[in-house]
């Protein structure tokens, strides 16, 4: 993959100091997130760090309390999850939202059928619809009119993510696509995210697995208890540091060495994001041996 | 970190791009019997079940089950139920139940009949206002449904005990308003002239070898998967066959005493009921709204994130019922040229559930078609009829449909499960 991150034109997605309470709970308080084309960004972090809330916020579920968000370098206000759509952003939620007794092209193009008056345009669908899963390499699918109810989880995956794109949709997000796979399947849903990447998208990818996050994405994003504790190119990390990070916030101790508990207040983040950059990038070469198995 | 080293996914089974390998007959075939043993069966059972009843009828009554009379009188007594059972494939589809359209019929019969008689409209007006009614019964249960967000089972089991009560507040207990307007009674009791029955079907078997021909062609020149053309042509012969043969039958004399009155000709309620069947067909299958509907009753919650109003969707479909239920109610009305205080009562609505089930519309809401209550409500209606030729009670009656009922549910309950374990929706 060929990086220029600073000089490249700006990231499809930004979000800078966003915030987010619902009543008294403070669910976001300070998260930053560059996602560019071209790229995966993973989005790691514990459970309950906020890492669902974040994506519902981007996807105009409902929108952050304060912060930026920066779409191809705008300011936009994304409010519903009809303005998301229109800026090009497709989510692919966990519990997949497909109908079992549709087939895969009625799904892909539910809510936005191609019509010819007032008729279906069944052709010209399943038309594109193939194109698309051609285009994804997607080769597992016996016909595109069975019904989704007798695909594989890894197969339903592809459908709903080739829905997402059937839209030229500039960024697509994903949370934690491969959470229910087996080992083949969630090898081949990695294959079709990295795909989308080197098709030119912004992908964000959510997971807790570090071996898929090492494995297709180009930069991870860690949130910790509400903050964004890092964001750091794989190339220059460890799943230790990862780890560490997602645990504790903070990285950048010595191997094996005890992380101290974080105070978890925003002036110490940059720094926190800062040093890990900073010190880590002799971890290169052990990171990216494991990939593309 | 290159992309080179993902290994390309293996590439032996593909019929999506481009280069389709077209199914030959055999293999269509095949894949139908694979279909129906993985569970989905569609109107198969109630197919045969057609077939075996007619076949006992036959050899039981064989001077009077198949005369023309009877046959022509098939059509007329099936007709309110399968009215009633298309509209209700509608809220079946979403996984609803409207047990009040039995009784919305009786209300917009009772509405055309007090119209045409205490009021003295013309048959137009009565009929317009039965529509209405029709209609805003409908976006009333809608309402109490989607938007207040009552179970269907008991808005419409309160609308159906309501209904009840304003058909006898219409006509008064013990009453009874009789229709005389011609237009109204000719619907269920007069015939189409035998030539224009004949155009009639011409044109129908014409249209419809026409489109399934050129629905191949197009599926043939975008390289898509289209079913043989033996298999196409097959489906056309069988169809023209049966409508010629079915007009050939109707356009005899079948008067008992021909001299005197002549009785000849297609009923007219069975072009009438066609019609309604290819639009409301129409709608289900070749229209957005018509997927959005199959969409909410698969899955609601991926229909709503979709951006479909899923409200609106059932809305429609309450409405829809409703307002069929209304037609079903005039069509009543003319059959008994006269509405009484139970008008839409009985067993009209159980059989108009049953004939949807018995088709194969499923009770659990995604899957159902128009045709499903067109081949049900033949089946009910060949039993009421063969049952009350041989000269059973109206007590076995019920007991052999509600039986028939109870086994096209246990076929839909089973082959929903056995679809879950072979994977087909
Ligand atoms: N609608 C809500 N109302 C109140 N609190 C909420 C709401 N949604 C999320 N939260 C809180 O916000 C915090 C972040 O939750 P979120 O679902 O974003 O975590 P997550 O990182 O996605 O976790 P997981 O890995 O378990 O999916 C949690 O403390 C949660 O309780
Ligand atoms: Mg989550």
């Amino acid at each position: 993959m060929t990086q220029a991150p600073d000089l490249a034109p700006p990231p499809t997605l930004e979000v800078r100091g966003g915030r987010k309470n619902f009543g008294a709970v403070h669910a976001l308080r300070g998260v930053d997130l560059v996602a560019r084309a071209g790229e995966v960004t993973a989005l790691v972090g514990d459970n309950g760090a906020g890492k669902s809330t974040m994506i519902k916020c981007v996807a105009g579920i409902y929108p952050f309390d304060a912060g930026d968000v920066l779409f191809e370098g705008q300011t936009t206000h994304i409010s519903s999850p009809a303005d998301a759509n229109e800026l090009g952003i497709e989510v692919v939620y966990q519990d997949l939202a497909l109908c079992d007794n549709l087939d895969i092209v009625h799904n892909m193009f539910l809510g936005r059928e191609l019509k010819k008056g007032f008729r279906l345009d069944e052709s010209a669908m399943e038309t594109r619809a193939a194109e698309v899963l051609a285009s994804l390499s997607v080769r597992t699918v016996r016909s595109i009119r069975q019904h989704v109810a007798s695909l594989s989880g890894g197969q339903r995956q592809t459908v709903a993510i080739a829905r997402a794109v059937l839209w030229n949709s500039k960024l697509v997000i994903l949370d934690e696509p491969t959470a229910a796979l087996g080992v083949a399947q969630t090898e081949q849903v990695l294959q079709l995210v990295r795909r989308l990447a080197d098709a030119g998208l912004a992908v964000v990818l959510v997971s807790h697995n570090m071996n898929d996050v090492f494995e297709v994405a180009d930069s991870i994003n860690v949130l910790y208890l509400g903050q964004t504790a890092a964001q750091i190119r794989t190339k220059d990390t460890s799943r230790m540091e990862v780890i560490e990070l997602i645990t504790s916030g903070s990285a950048g101790m010595p191997a094996g060495a005890v992380a101290p508990r974080p105070s978890p207040d925003a002036p110490e983040r940059a720094t926190r994001v800062a040093s890990a950059t900073a010190t880590t990038s002799d971890a290169t070469t052990t990171t990216n041996g494991s990939t593309s198995a | 970190m290159s992309t080179s080293t993902v290994p390309e996914a293996p590439t032996a089974p593909s019929l999506l791009a481009g280069s389709v390998e077209q199914p030959t007959f055999g293999e269509a075939i095949g894949n139908y019997v694979r279909k129906v043993r993985g569970g989905d069966m569609g109107s198969l059972p109630a197919i045969l079940a057609l077939a075996v009843l007619i076949l006992a009828f036959v050899v039981m009554k064989p001077e009077t089950f198949p005369s023309t009379l009877n046959i022509a009188n098939l059509f007329q007594q099936g007709a309110v139920v399968v009215t009633i059972a298309m509209g209700l494939v509608f809220v079946l589809l979403l996984g609803e139940i409207d047990l009040s359209a039995g009784f919305a019929s009786g209300v917009c019969g009772a509405i055309l009949a007090t119209g045409l008689t205490a009021y003295g409209w013309p048959w137009y007006l009565a009929l317009a206002a039965a529509l209405a009614t029709g209609i805003v019964i409908g976006l009333l249960i809608g309402t109490l449904v989607a938007r207040v967000g009552i179970p269907s089972f008991v808005t419409t089991l309160a609308a159906f005990l309501a209904f009840q009560g304003v058909v006898l507040l219409i006509i008064g207990a013990g009453g009874n308003i009789s229709i005389t307007d011609p237009v109204i009674v000719a619907l269920q009791n007069k015939n189409v002239p035998p030539l224009l029955g004949w155009a009639m079907a011409i044109v129908a078997v014409l249209a419809y070898a026409g489109s399934s021909l050129r629905t191949w062609q197009l599926r043939r020149r975008r390289g898509l998967v289209a079913a043989p053309l033996g298999m196409v042509v097959v489906k056309i012969v069988a169809l023209s066959l049966v409508v010629i043969g079915m007009v050939a039958i109707l356009n005899q004399e079948r008067s008992l005493n021909p001299l005197r009155t002549s009785i000849i000709g297609v009923p007219i309620v069975v072009p009438l009921i066609v019609t309604l069947a290819l639009i409301l067909g129409f709608v289900l299958t070749r229209t957005a709204f018509g997927r959005h509907i199959y969409a909410v009753g698969g899955n609601a919650e991926a229909t709503r994130r979709a951006g479909i109003n899923v409200k609106a969707v059932k809305m429609a479909c309450f409405t829809i019922c409703s307002f069929m239920a209304a037609i079903a109610g005039i069509l009543a009305a003319s059959r008994a040229t006269s509405v009484d205080p139970n008008a839409g009562g009985s067993n009209v609505l159980l059989y108009a559930v049953g004939a949807a089930v018995i088709g194969g519309t499923s009770l659990f809401g995604g899957k159902g078609r128009i045709v499903d209550a067109l081949i049900g409500g033949a089946v009910i209606a060949v039993i009421d009829n063969g049952m009350a030729l041989l000269g059973y009670s109206a007590g076995i009656k019920y007991v052999v449909t509600g039986a028939v009922l109870a086994a096209a549910a246990a076929v839909d309950a089973i082959s929903r499960r056995r679809a879950r374990a072979t994977g087909r929706g």
